[in-house]
C-alpha cells in the first residue's frame, strides 16, 4: 500500500509545478479548463433535457467515427504512421465530419430502433453506442498501423501532454500549443452559442410546447445540440479519452444544479467548477503519479460530494440541521414545507 | 421454468446449425490460414480453445437471463453504469495479494458495484437530479477513481506485466481454470435464483405496485438482482471487458424482447442468443491475432439484434411493414368496389358494368390509375374488365365485398348522427375510415342498435347484412341485378 500511494510531499506537488516548469503546467491545467468547461456547458443543457445518457453513447460511437476519419486521413495521405510523423496523418477537418457523422448517426439509430420497434430508449441508447464502439475498437486494432489512436487514449487520453505538441505561432511568438488552442476556441464558441440562442435553448429544454408555439423548432434545437456535442466531444477526445468525457460532460452542471436553480448561475458554478476540478485534478496527479485527466475527474467528483453534503439549499448537512430545528421549533403544521427556520417561522404561511 | 430441456435443445440447435455456416462464409472469403485457424477452433483440440467456449457459453447463459430482468423494467443503462463502476473493485481486488487472483477480484468488483447502484440510489433519493445524471456521474467517476488505480498498480515494479489492462477490453484466451470455475459457479446462482424467484420476479418488473401490495420484498428484490448483476458484470469482465460489458446484458436481451411476449419463452430466447453471440464472437477473435474478444461478442449480439429488428416475425419491421403495405392495399381495393357500387347505385343498377370515364369522374383521378387499381381487383377475383377494356363489372365476390364496405360506411354515419349526435354533415371523414375495420360482430350490434334502419343520414339505402349474406357468392344473383357477373 505504501509503494501504491506515494508519500505527500507538498513542496513536490504544489510548489514546484509552479517554481520549476510552470509553462507545462499551465497549459496542462489551460486545457482540462477548456475541456471541463466547454464540456460542462453542453453538458448542461443535456441535465436538464434528461439527456446525460445520450451525451455517454455519443461520447462513445465519436470512437469508430474518428477512426474511420483517420484511415481515411492515412490513404489520402498514402502512409501508415511512423514515429513522431503521426502529427500530420489527424486531419481536423475529417476528424470533425466523422465525429459529426458519428454524432449523428447515433442520434438517427437510438430514435430509429426505439421508434419503430417496442425497444424503450434507455435498451435503445445501450445497443447503438456499444456496437459503435466495438467497431470502433476493432477497426483501431485491425488496423493499427494506419490509425493514430490506441486503447490507453481511447480509455483516459492524454491531457498531461499537451505542452509537448507543436505551437501555434503568431508574427513570431509562440502563442499556445495546438490543441489547447483550439479547445480553446471550441470553448469560445461554446460559449457563444450559448449566449446567442439562450432562449431558444431555454424554452426548448423546458417547454417544448412553448417552443414550438414561439416558432422554435425543438426537433431542430434537439439535432443542433446533438451535433454540437459531437464536436465538443472530438475536441476533448485526444485529452481525456472517450469514457472520461462523460464526466467533463456531467459532473460540472450537476453539481451546479445542486447549488443553484437559476440558470445563469448554473452557468458560472459550472465554469468555477470546471476551473477547481482542473487544478486539483493536476496536483492529485502529481501527488499519486496517475494519468491527468483521470485526476481531474476524481477532484470533479470529489467536489461534487461536497456540493451534494453542504450545498446550503439542497445538500444533506444543512437538510439535516433544518429538519432537526424544524422538529425543536413547535410549528408542527409547516414540518413539510421544508423552509421553516426559528427565526421566522411566519415565512411559510407567506409562502403557501 | 418447465421448459428447461428446451433451453438445452436450443443451445445444442445453435452451436451445430449455425455456426458452421458462418465457419464456411468466412472459410470463402478468406485465405487458408483463418481456414486452419477456424478448423482449429471447430475441431476443439485446443484446451484453452475449449475454456473461451465453455466461458462464453456461461457468460452468455448469466447476461441473457440477468439482462431479461433489466430490459423489462427498463433499467438498461443501470448495467451499463454498474460495468463501468466494478474497475475500482477490479483494482483493488488485484491490489490485494498482487495477483490476477480471481476470488479477490470477484469480491471487490461485486463491492465496488454495489456501491455504485446505492450511489445511484442516493443521489436520486436525495437530490434533484434524475436518473440518467446519476447513472452518468457514477459511472464516470467510478471509472475515473478505477483508470488511477490501474495505472498506478502498473507502475509498481509487480505489476506491469500483470495483465490487468486486459480487463478494459477482454481477453477470453486469458481465462483460467478459477475463472471458470468462477463462473459455473455464478451462473449456477443466478439461473437458481431465477427459476426459485421467476414469480416474484416477474411481478416486481411488470407491476411493482401490485408486487407491494401482495407484500413482496421489491426493494430487497431490487438488490438481490443488483447483486447478480454485478457478479455477471463481473464474470463477463474478463472476457467481455469493462467498456463493453453492458452490451452483453442489453443486446441479447432486447433482440428477444423483440421476438416474443412471454417473460419465460423471453429468457430463453435471451440465453441462447447471449451464447450465440459469446461463441460466435470468440471464434471471430480467434481468426485473427491479438483481436480483442470483446468487441467481437458484442458486434455478434448487435447483428442478432439488428436481424431481431429487421425479420421478428410479429414485431419486425420487414412484417410490420408488410402488413401495413397489405392492409393500406385491401382499404386502395374497397375504395374503389365502394366506387364501383356508387357509380352502379347513381344509375339505380340498370345499364352496363361501371365505366372507367364514370370512375374517374368519382374518384378525381386519371384513367391510367383507375385502370391500375382495377388490375389489383382482377388480381384478386373480385373485378373482370369487358371486352374493350372500357367498364370493369364486379365478379359475385365483388359485389358482396363491395355493399359490406358501403354498408359498413353508412351504418356509421347512421350511428354517429343518431346516438353520438354530431351534424350529419360532419360524419362523412370518420366513416371513411372505419369503414375498413369494422368488424362482422359489431355490424351486426349496430344494426340491431340502430333498429335495422334502412335509410343513411343522406336519404340513401343500407344494404343489410342478411341481404349481403344471401349474396353468397355460390349461389345465384338476385334477378334483375345488372352491372357484375359476366366472368371472362
Amino acid at each position: 500500500m505504501t509503494e501504491l500511494i506515494p508519500p505527500f510531499d507538498f513542496q513536490r506537488v504544489f510548489i514546484e509545478p509552479w517554481t520549476l516548469d510552470w509553462r507545462v503546467f499551465l497549459w496542462v491545467v489551460l486545457m482540462g479548463f477548456f475541456v471541463a468547461a466547454a464540456c460542462g456547458l453542453t453538458g448542461v443543457y443535456l441535465i436538464l433535457r434528461r439527456m446525460a445518457l445520450v451525451g455517454d453513447a455519443i461520447s462513445h460511437s465519436v470512437l469508430p467515427g474518428l477512426a474511420i476519419a483517420f484511415l481515411a486521413g492515412s490513404l489520402a495521405g498514402g502512409g501508415t504512421v511512423a514515429g513522431g510523423e503521426s502529427h500530420d496523418l489527424r486531419n481536423p477537418t475529417l476528424m470533425f465530419i466523422g465525429a459529426l457523422a458519428a454524432g449523428v448517426v447515433t442520434t438517427l439509430l437510438i430514435e430509429l430502433i426505439h421508434k419503430k420497434s417496442r425497444v424503450k430508449q434507455d435498451a435503445a441508447i445501450g445497443i447503438t453506442f456499444s456496437s459503435l464502439f466495438a467497431i470502433g475498437v476493432i477497426l483501431i486494432s485491425v488496423f493499427a498501423d494506419k490509425v493514430d489512436l490506441d486503447a490507453d487514449c481511447v480509455l483516459y487520453g492524454e491531457v498531461g501532454l499537451v505542452a509537448s505538441h507543436p505551437f501555434v505561432q503568431l508574427g513570431g511568438t509562440e502563442l499556445a500549443p495546438w490543441p489547447v488552442a483550439r479547445m480553446c476556441l471550441v470553448f469560445l464558441a461554446t460559449g457563444g452559442l450559448v449566449l446567442a440562442f439562450y432562449k431558444e435553448l431555454l424554452v426548448s429544454s423546458f417547454d417544448s410546447g412553448l417552443a414550438a408555439s414561439l416558432g422554435i423548432k425543438p426537433g431542430l434545437m434537439h439535432y443542433a445540440l446533438m451535433c454540437w456535442l459531437s464536436v465538443v466531444v472530438v475536441s476533448a477526445f485526444e485529452a481525456v479519452g472517450a469514457i472520461l468525457v462523460i464526466a467533463m460532460l456531467i459532473l460540472p452542471g450537476a453539481t451546479a444544479s445542486l447549488l443553484t436553480h437559476r440558470l445563469p448561475l448554473i452557468f458560472l458554478w459550472t465554469l468555477a467548477h470546471a476551473a477547481l476540478s482542473a487544478v486539483a485534478g493536476l496536483h492529485l496527479a502529481i501527488w499519486l503519479d496517475c494519468p491527468t485527466a483521470g485526476a481531474m475527474v476524481v477532484a470533479g467528483a470529489g467536489l461534487f460530494c461536497a456540493a451534494w453534503v453542504f450545498s446550503p439549499s439542497q445538500g444533506l448537512l444543512p437538510g439535516l440541521r433544518r429538519r432537526l430545528s424544524a422538529a425543536k421549533v413547535e410549528a408542527p403544521q409547516f414540518d413539510d414545507a421544508g423552509g421553516v427556520s426559528p427565526g421566522n417561522p411566519a415565512t411559510p404561511v407567506a409562502r403557501r | 421454468m418447465l421448459r428447461q430441456p428446451k433451453i438445452w435443445l436450443l443451445f445444442a440447435l445453435l452451436l451445430a446449425g449455425l455456426l458452421p455456416a458462418e465457419a464456411a462464409k468466412i472459410g470463402d472469403l478468406t485465405d487458408t490460414n483463418v481456414l486452419d485457424q477456424a478448423w482449429r477452433f471447430f475441431s476443439l483440440r485446443d484446451p484453452s480453445l475449449r475454456a473461451v467456449l465453455l466461458g462464453s457459453v456461461l457468460l452468455g447463459v448469466t447476461c441473457g437471463l440477468l439482462g431479461s430482468f433489466i430490459v423489462v423494467r427498463k433499467m438498461s443503462l443501470m448495467g451499463d453504469a454498474l460495468s463501468h463502476a466494478v474497475l475500482p473493485g477490479v483494482a483493488l481486488g488485484f491490489l490485494w495479494n498482487m495477483t490476477k487472483d480471481p476470488v479477490a477480484i470477484f469480491i471487490g468488483a461485486t463491492i465496488a458495484g454495489l456501491l455504485g447502484t446505492m450511489a445511484v440510489y442516493a443521489i436520486t433519493h436525495t437530490t434533484r437530479l434524475k436518473e440518467d445524471t446519476a447513472l452518468g456521474l457514477v459511472l464516470a467517476s467510478f471509472f475515473a477513481v478505477g483508470i488511477c488505480l490501474v495505472k498506478m498498480i502498473e507502475r509498481l515494479p509487480t505489476g506491469a506485466k500483470s495483465g490487468i489492462d486486459k480487463f478494459f477490453f477482454g481477453q477470453a484466451a486469458a481465462l483460467s481454470t478459477e475463472d471458470l470455475q468462477l463462473m459455473t459457479g455464478v451462473t449456477t446462482v443466478v439461473i437458481a435464483a431465477v427459476l426459485l424467484c421467476y414469480k416474484e420476479l416477474l411481478v416486481s418488473s411488470f407491476d411493482p405496485g401490485f408486487a407491494r401490495a401482495t407484500g413482496l420484498p421489491t426493494r430487497l428484490l431490487h438488490h438481490g438482482l443488483m447483486l447478480m448483476l454485478a457478479a455477471a458484470v463481473v464474470i463477463a469482465l474478463q472476457a467481455v471487458g469493462v467498456v463493453l460489458v453492458s452490451a452483453m446484458l442489453i443486446t441479447p436481451a432486447a433482440a428477444a424482447y423483440l421476438l416474443t411476449d412471454r417473460m419465460h419463452r423471453m429468457l430463453v430466447i435471451a440465453a441462447a442468443f447471449g451464447v450465440a453471440s459469446g461463441v460466435l464472437g470468440a471464434f471471430l477473435s480467434f481468426l485473427g491475432n491479438n483481436l480483442p474478444t470483446g468487441p467481437f461478442m458484442v458486434l455478434a449480439a448487435s447483428f442478432l439484434f439488428g436481424a431481431a429488428f429487421l425479420f421478428g416475425p410479429r414485431h419486425g419491421t420487414v412484417a410490420r411493414w408488410w402488413r401495413q403495405r397489405s392492409r393500406s392495399q385491401r382499404v386502395e381495393r374497397e375504395n374503389l368496389l365502394k366506387a364501383i357500387f356508387r357509380v352502379l347505385e347513381d344509375r339505380e343498377f340498370r345499364g352496363e358494368g361501371a365505366t372507367l370515364q364514370e370512375l374517374c369522374a368519382l374518384r378525381r383521378e386519371t384513367i391510367e390509375q383507375i385502370r391500375q387499381a382495377v388490375r389489383a381487383l382482377r388480381q384478386h377475383g373480385m373485378a373482370t374488365f369487358d371486352e374493350a377494356g372500357e367498364a370493369v363489372y364486379l365478379t359475385p365476390e365483388g359485389w358482396q365485398r363491395a355493399r359490406a364496405v358501403v354498408r359498413n360506411h353508412r351504418l356509421w354515419e347512421l350511428y354517429l348522427t343518431n346516438e353520438a349526435k354530431i351534424a350529419a354533415d360532419h360524419v362523412h371523414a370518420d366513416a371513411e375510415e372505419i369503414e375498413h375495420v369494422l368488424g362482422e360482430e359489431v355490424v351486426r350490434q349496430l344494426e340491431k342498435g340502430l333498429a335495422y334502419a334502412t335509410r343513411d343520414p343522406h336519404g340513401r339505402i343500407i344494404p343489410s347484412s342478411a341481404e349481403i349474406l344471401q349474396d353468397d357468392p355460390g349461389r345465384r344473383p338476385a334477378e334483375g341485378m345488372v352491372g357484375y357477373g359476366r366472368k371472362t
